[in-house]
Formats: C-alpha cells, structure tokens, sequence
C-alpha cells in the first residue's frame, strides 16, 4: 500500500445560480479586474488514503465523490491531482 | 397514532415537532435517535429542522448516511408517511426522497421570518386539511432553502401537482409568487412521486399555536393524522 492524496474540486454546476461567485466577480471588478468575465466558487477536498496503485487510489477517490462528496444534482467534481508520498502505511 | 421524531447531532426543532404532535394534536410522538436502528412502530416519521452534523460539507449530506435514515429510507419506500423540515427537507433531498437540492440562499444571508405560503394542492396527504389556494402564515428560518432542480423535474412537479406549497406575498403584488431565498419558481413544499414523502422549508410546527403568532402549520398534522388514522 502506498499513501496518495488526492485533491478533488468541487464547482457549481454551470448554469445554476451561484450567487458567491457573482459577489466575488462584482467585487474584484470594484477592484479594477476589469478583465474578470466569470467567478465560481466552489470546494478544494484533500483526501489522504492507502491504496494498492494510483488508479485505485483515484478510483476510490471517485466513487467517494459520487457517494458523499458531490452532489450530482448541482454539483461537478473534477480529481485535480493524485500525488504518493513515500509514507505509506505497512 | 404514532409520530417518531428523528434526532440527529445538531437537530433542533425535534421539540417544537414534539410538541406539536403531543401537545396540539394529541397524538403520540416519541423521539428516535439518529443511531438506532428502530423506528419503534411509528406511523409517521418526522425529519426536523435543525443543522445535523454541523451542515459540514453540505447541509444533510452527512446526516442522510446516518443508522437511522437506512430505515427511515426503506420506511418510505413502502410508503410510510414522512415529513421532512427545513433540515429534513434538505437530510430527504440528499437521500434521494426527493427530487432537486437545497443551495445556500440568493442574498447569502440567513433568512428568519414569518412568511405566506399558498397551497398548491389540497389533495395530499398532508393538505388535505386546506383548500387549494389558501394563504398560511408560517416561518422560515434558514440559511439553505433556494430550491434548485432542473426545468424537467420542475415541469413535472407542477405538472402531476406535487408542487405542495409556493411563497406569495412579497413586496409586490399579494398574488405573486416571491422567493425569500431565490427558490426557483418560489416553491417552498414539495411531495415525492408516490405522495407519501413532503419535504418544505417552512417550520409548520412552530406555527401550532395562535398564542406565538400563527396556528396555520397545525393542518399538515392534521392532514396526515386523518389519512393514516382513517
């Protein structure tokens, strides 16, 4: 087994109305970003977990997104990154 | 006729359903706890208000996981009456009970006031007591109410009219609807597929009592009381 941490992002599904992220928007326009077209705001979850691979630990990663950590009906998740470290447990 | 009234961690209007049920309606309640694994014979669930395991991630995500909602779940699907409040309704939502979700609302702000609801339907089994149409004062105190559902699951919700309860009254016309929260077409209440599950985001059961404001909460209980006893 080895020891992964794997970072899921969790964002508002597009075209739900996500009021967060037009406030922040509005407010980095009063701050002169000008340029800014669209702000969503949304979740960063690290999970630390042993598993036998990468693609387990992704897998498992997944099926923990679609079970508890993501709400299908408004929410999108994305696995950002799957990294081992060599403290993985016996 | 017997109410269970589930607490989980962080419940908080399990009293108030309590005292709703014991003492206005004058039936039996008791309490069930959200690690039991027994309903205790419970004619009625009630899923009540409150933050259940702090809201932590989303609100009702975690409790929806709880020993006691596998049996509320199947309960429900052999079409045990369940009615589901605020939290509950959010704890129903992420169970799959019902259909959409409960997103933080429109302004960001916690809302906390007395508001109307028309009924949309009085055929329920928990508004049998209204008329369509009538107009109940009954509060609101949340943070995550803005009802959210794609437009194929709201046209079939109005369309076969499980859309229970609608905000009206706002600032503008009586009639209009108006959404305290941003819920989308200002629907407050609904009831699942098979009619037995009601989930809104009122609190009927701190309005069973002229004497703190408003009584009008008092015939979902009722509703409920006169299908199931009959």
């Amino acid at each position: 087994m080895t020891r992964y941490k794997v970072a899921v992002h969790i964002t508002p599904r597009r075209g739900i109305l996500d009021p967060q992220g037009k406030t922040v928007a509005d407010a980095l326009h009063t701050l002169g970003f000008g340029g800014v077209r669209d702000v969503h705001v949304g979740r960063h979850i690290i999970v630390e977990l042993d598993a036998s691979d990468r693609a387990a630990a992704e897998r498992s990663t997944r099926e923990m997104c679609e079970k508890l950590l993501a709400n299908p009906v408004i929410e999108d998740f994305e696995i950002a990154s799957v990294d081992g470290t060599s403290g993985g447990a016996a | 006729m017997k109410f269970g009234i589930v607490t989980f961690p962080g419940s908080n209007c399990d009293y108030d359903a309590y005292h709703a049920v014991i003492d206005q309606l004058g039936e039996e309640a008791v309490y069930l706890w959200h690690k039991e694994h027994d309903l205790k014979h419970c004619d009625v669930i009630v899923l009540p208000g409150g933050f259940s395991y702090g809201d932590h991630l989303r609100a009702g995500a975690i409790a929806r996981f709880s020993p006691v909602m596998q049996d509320v779940i199947a309960f429900a699907k052999r079409g045990g009456p369940v009615i589901a409040i605020c939290n509950g309704f959010q704890i129903a939502c992420e169970a799959g009970l019902l259909p959409g979700a409960l997103l933080r609302n429109a302004s960001l702000k916690f809302v906390c006031e007395l508001v109307q609801l028309r009924v949309e339907s009085s055929e329920t089994l928990f508004t049998n007591r209204y008329e369509r149409g009538a107009v109940l004062r009954i509060p609101i105190a949340h943070g995550d109410g803005r009802y959210t559902a794609d437009d194929d699951t709201l046209d079939k919700l109005e369309g076969e009219g499980q859309v229970v309860f609608r905000y009206v009254g706002g600032p503008g016309d009586a009639d209009e609807w108006w959404s305290p929260n941003g819920a989308m077409r200002a629907i407050a209440g609904i009831v699942n597929d098979a009619g037995n599950v009601l989930g809104m985001m009122p609190h009927p059961e701190r309005a069973v009592d002229a004497l703190l404001g408003s009584a009008d909460g008092l015939g979902i209980f009722e509703s409920v009381l006169a299908r199931v006893a009959a």
